[in-house]
């Protein structure tokens, strides 16, 4: 067995045996938090393992599965998929570490059935990653919806019905049109290898050969199902509704790894799969990115909800890597990738932040807080941290990233490398506005000023009576803290990410130019 | 002069082994009429079920015996009236499968007190019953000289059993008539039995009675068209065998206007029984009203006959002129999908929603079926047998949530559900999530298949409505999902009989062979795709 396996496996394991603890919050908890841990300690042989230089898959199993359609359970790495396993394999123990601090379930509902949803995704999501049989992919693409589904509809906010019914809807009407361009794929090489398989490699090398107007139609199959996962305008209402309505842990999750799974689909499938046709439609691809930078932008500075206004951003974020990765350059590429690393860490931790400052006023209206820096100086400090990486300043992780994409799209682009410009300077007016209006200031709003008071609280003639507002706690400080080091430590050396990954994007872009010419 | 008649009037044929499948249940079928007349009435429940059953399970070792050596081209028997042959003999196994899982469900009597049947409505209270307006009815039934009520309650009316295997009989004979008489006639066994059995409800008996009639009006127009198509195709060929129809329609300048006229009213009676639209317009009375688990027996089982039958007329017959006839089936397609799929939205009420979501499937099979290929042929038959499966346990899980007055079937009472009775909530979940097509399911397996085939013979505008018509009817099986878990419970709303051992088993039969065609169908494909039709 290999580490992948183990990998996908474990937290599997793990959602079974939390699923059994359903009467023990506490225990459900740590059982849950020790899978995830060592799901993540088994990250650090794959990473080790992987060869940079080597195979363009590494890792690799294979089982048949059905063989009526040549289909197996094949799985493998490439640094791509890499990175992002290793995401989310960080992710979610941070996520567990919060629950039941910043986020708080609804009554009635008990850890152990959140805690197993949550570790089935993360199963699915690693397998979406890694799966090198294309109807494999288009499975898991699809069963990732269900725990999703139910961790947002059971235990989201308010409105989380019409939130988990309309993310489900969306994603399974561009799933199920991706199926005619899966069955598509499959019917075009068995017409040409006289036996059918859903082999991604050998799919890769027949597909990229036919002619470009069929290209077209299957690339279109795909990229609608990945433009609605990763929302690019105009297919991003659902966005808002499900990360504004989702728990603050899973709003991590689903938007720091699930709707990576777009961006990643557009790199491991449309490109190498459809090289002509990603040519051919390039700039629709750019002119959607780049409304997606301008239109996120703008409306996430109209936002009244912080969750809401977080998704808005994020639509902005995938403009940009969308941008990458349609300019076709090896440095708009790994910037590109880079971003979906570093996006998934500065808005994550930016999400678990504003968790924390929810949890603490029990409002996501912006217009609720003002100057809670005061109360709470090292939370606002993190606020900035995580605000300043999701503007990309120098320094932080994702400046390099936006400024790779930039670079390189200027290159082929430059019409919507400036356009896209904009988006960064709306970024730092969007998030320093917010930034200002929850922390900065004198103490306001109703989440933190109320005529009754708490226990200890202060008096303060000129705001009335502020609430009793404790600062981070410990454990809320160690949950954030892998992300600080991780924000600075790459903004300051990216090259472990950037080695990785760049193999594999020259590997996909030297397939589309190869595909392009014939 | 005599001599030579008599020799020629000489007995046909008869392949006994390929047959006795057939012959084991409509044999118990005439003994359990017998049974009806002669047993005591106390008796009567356990030796019908247990006299149904094993003919059943009979029937099947029967096959399972006949399969491994069965010739591999299939043979004819019975001067050529019925084909037995590969489709054949994996259209039985389907059958008998899930008729005895049916025959289980028909059989429960604890849910129910008393079972679900009664032959005629009860004394008092049932007069003011209409409509969806259920009264609450007498304990006592079925005493027609008045029995003593602890024997009414315990004994239920087990005519039905019979009229369970006479169905099936005439539904294994329906999918391998090798010529057009055959066929009706076995149309006409399958279909009457059905007609009376609709009709028993326990309760909601004028809801019931009004599902027979109509099912019986409508069936009786669609058999009319079948006995007519089948005239004008003699007519034309001279024949009702559907090879000599194929070969007269491939070399002959008589009238194309007799074959496609015959072919077309042919087709409507097959599209009817197959609950396929625009000839659907029974299906959500007759599955409302009728008792759940007959419900489940005709949506599973007739759905089998019905396309195993047409896909026998199709491939057979009129293979050759395909091009008459795809576009007329493309519309129907469409239709059948947009109809279950559209009007499914707007229901309430579990039962009919179901049969929306059969309509809108039977609209899938029809595009398997319009393939013509070795592929579409197996295709379509794993998804009759995927789709059998989970419907029969939908409504098996439809059964078992009551309040005072019997079966809830309204949406608004099933709020909540999942905090009484998290097991139930999450089968019917996952049945729904089956119905919807997600994978991991046989629905899965089942729409990728045929979709395969179906882009393989160059139909991908219908495979592309076909997929969004999928996530149209997703909407109505998520809302399901929505009232079950994320609703809080009503006031006053329904809950989950503990089911008996017979249902139970119907669930879970259902449940598992759902997930293990959709984890692990290489062998039932294998078995759909062994071989194709002999004539």
């Amino acid at each position: 067995m290999t580490w992948l396996l183990a990998l996908i496996l474990l937290p599997l394991v793990g959602a079974a045996v939390v699923a059994g603890l359903r009467g023990n919050d506490r225990l459900a908890t740590l059982t849950a938090l020790g899978f995830s841990l060592a799901t993540l300690l088994l990250v650090v042989p794959l990473w080790a393992g992987y060869e940079p230089a080597g195979d363009r898959m590494q890792q690799t199993s294979s089982i048949e599965w059905i063989p009526q359609f040549g289909i197996h359970f094949a799985f493998g790495i490439d640094g791509i998929a890499l990175v992002m396993i290793a995401v989310i394999a960080l992710l979610v123990p941070l996520v567990i570490g919060v629950l039941g601090v910043t986020d708080k379930l609804p009554e009635g509902r008990s850890a152990g059935g959140y805690l197993s949803l949550l570790l089935v995704q993360q199963s699915l999501t690693i397998g979406v990653f890694a799966a090198t049989d294309v109807f494999l992919f288009y499975v898991l693409f699809e069963v990732m919806l269900i725990p999703m589904y139910f961790l947002i509809g059971a235990y989201g906010g308010p409105n989380r019905q019409y939130a988990a019914v309309k993310f489900f809807l969306y994603s399974f009407l561009g799933g199920l049109i991706m199926l005619a361009s899966v069955i598509g794929s499959y019917v075009l090489a068995a017409d040409e290898l006289g036996e059918g398989t859903f082999d991604w490699a050998t799919l890769v090398s027949v597909v990229s050969e036919a002619p470009l107007s069929t290209q077209v139609w299957l690339f279109l199959g795909f990229f609608l199902a990945f433009a609605v996962k990763a929302p690019l305008v105009p297919l991003h209402t659902w966005l808002p509704d499900a990360a504004g309505q989702a728990p603050i842990g899973v709003a991590v999750v689903l938007v720091g790894v699930l709707d990576k799974v777009g961006t990643f689909g557009f790199l491991r499938y449309c490109l190498p799969m459809f090289p002509a046709a990603s040519v051919e439609l390039a700039p629709l691809v750019l002119t959607l990115a780049v409304a997606g930078v301008l239109y996120g932008s703008v409306l996430a500075a109209g936002q009244q909800d912080m969750k809401r206004f977080i998704a808005y951003v994020s639509i902005a974020h995938f403009g940009f890597i969308a941008l990458g990765i349609f300019a076709f350059t090896a440095q708009a590429q790994v910037g590109s990738v880079t971003y979906m690393v570093n996006h998934s860490l500065a808005t994550g931790m930016l999400i678990l932040v504003v968790g924390m400052v929810i949890a603490r006023g029990g409002s996501s209206t912006i217009s609720d807080y003002g100057g809670m820096a005061k109360l709470t100086p090292l939370l606002g400090g993190m606020m900035l941290l995580a605000g300043l990486a999701t503007l990309a300043l120098p320094g932080t992780n994702a400046f390099i990233s936006e400024f790779l994409v930039l670079l390189g799209a200027f290159e082929t682009r430059p019409v919507f490398a400036v356009l896209a410009v904009l988006g960064m300077v709306l970024a730092a007016v969007y998030v320093l506005w917010l930034y200002q209006r929850v922390m900065q200031g004198p103490v306001r709003g109703d989440a933190l000023v109320g005529a009754g008071g708490g226990p200890g609280a202060v008096q303060a003639p000129e705001t009335g009576a502020r609430k009793a507002v404790r600062d981070t706690s410990r454990r809320e400080l160690a949950v954030l803290a892998p992300l600080v080091v991780l924000i600075i430590g790459l903004g300051l050396y990216p090259k472990p990410v950037v080695d990785v990954v760049t193999p594999s994007v020259e590997a996909t872009l030297s397939a589309v130019q190869e595909g392009d010419e014939r | 002069m005599f001599g030579a008649q008599v020799t020629a009037l000489s007995p046909p044929s008869v392949d006994y082994t390929a047959m006795l499948p057939v012959l084991i249940v409509l044999g118990a079928a005439a003994v359990g009429v017998l049974l009806e007349a002669f047993v005591p009435r106390h008796l009567r429940w356990s030796v019908q079920v247990t006299v149904s059953l094993v003919a059943l399970a009979g029937a099947g070792i029967a096959l399972g015996a006949y399969v491994p050596g069965a010739p591999a081209q299939g043979v004819t028997t019975m001067v050529d009236t019925l084909a037995i042959d590969a489709p054949a003999l994996f259209l039985w196994g389907t059958l008998l499968a899930l008729s005895f899982v049916a025959l289980l469900f028909i059989a429960e009597r604890t849910v129910e007190p008393g079972g679900a049947f009664v032959s005629q409505a009860a004394l008092r209270g049932a007069a003011g019953a209409g409509g969806s307006v259920s009264t609450r009815e007498p304990e006592t039934t079925g005493g027609r000289d008045g029995a003593a009520p602890a024997d009414g309650a315990r004994g239920m009316q087990t005519e039905i059993f019979p009229l369970t295997l006479f169905a099936l009989g005439g539904m294994m004979t329906f999918v391998a008539a090798n010529d057009l008489l055959t066929m009706f006639i076995a149309l006409e066994v399958l279909s009457l039995p059905l007609y009376l059995m609709c009709g028993l409800a326990r309760r909601r008996r004028l809801l019931s009675q009004e599902s027979a009639v109509k099912y019986f009006l409508l069936g009786a127009f669609a058999s009319a068209f079948f006995l007519y198509g089948l005239a004008l195709l003699y007519g034309y060929a001279g024949s009702v065998r559907l090879g000599d129809i194929a070969t007269a329609a491939a070399g002959s300048d008589r009238s194309d206007t007799l074959l496609f006229a015959g072919f077309g009213l042919l087709v409507v009676g097959l599209l009817f029984k197959g609950s396929v639209g625009p000839f659907h317009a029974w299906t959500p009375d007759v599955y409302q009203g009728a008792p759940t688990s007959v419900t489940g027996f005709m949506a599973a089982c007739t759905k089998v006959a019905a396309f195993g039958a047409m896909l026998r007329v199709l491939y057979v017959g009129f293979e050759g002129v395909s091009w008459e006839w795809r576009g007329i089936l493309w519309a129907v397609a469409i239709v059948s999908m947009a109809v279950g799929a559209v009007l499914g939205l707007t229901q309430r009420d579990v039962k009919r929603m179901i049969a929306y979501s059969s309509i809108a499937h039977a609209g899938f099979l029809v595009i398997g079926v319009m393939t013509l290929s070795d592929s579409g042929l197996a295709a379509t038959m794993f998804y009759l047998l995927a789709y059998g499966f989970t419907t029969l346990a939908a409504f098996a899980v439809v059964s078992l949530v009551r309040d005072a007055d019997g079966e809830a079937t309204d949406l608004s009472s099933w709020a909540g559900l999942a905090k009484r009775s998290p097991l139930i909530a999450g089968v019917f979940t996952f049945l729904l999530l089956a119905l919807a097509g997600i994978p991991l399911t046989s629905g899965f397996v089942g729409k990728f298949v045929v979709f395969s085939a179906a882009l393989g013979e160059g139909l991908a505008p219908l495979v592309v409505l076909a997929l969004v018509f999928s996530a149209v009817a997703a909407f109505y099986y998520l809302r399901v999902v929505v009232v079950m878990y994320f609703s809080e419970p009503a006031a006053g709303g329904a809950s989950v009989t503990v089911p008996g051992a017979f249902t139970t088993v119907t669930i879970a039969a259902g449940t598992i062979v759902t997930l293990l065609l959709g984890i692990y169908p290489g062998f039932a494909l294998e078995w759909a795709g062994a071989g194709g039709f002999a004539f």
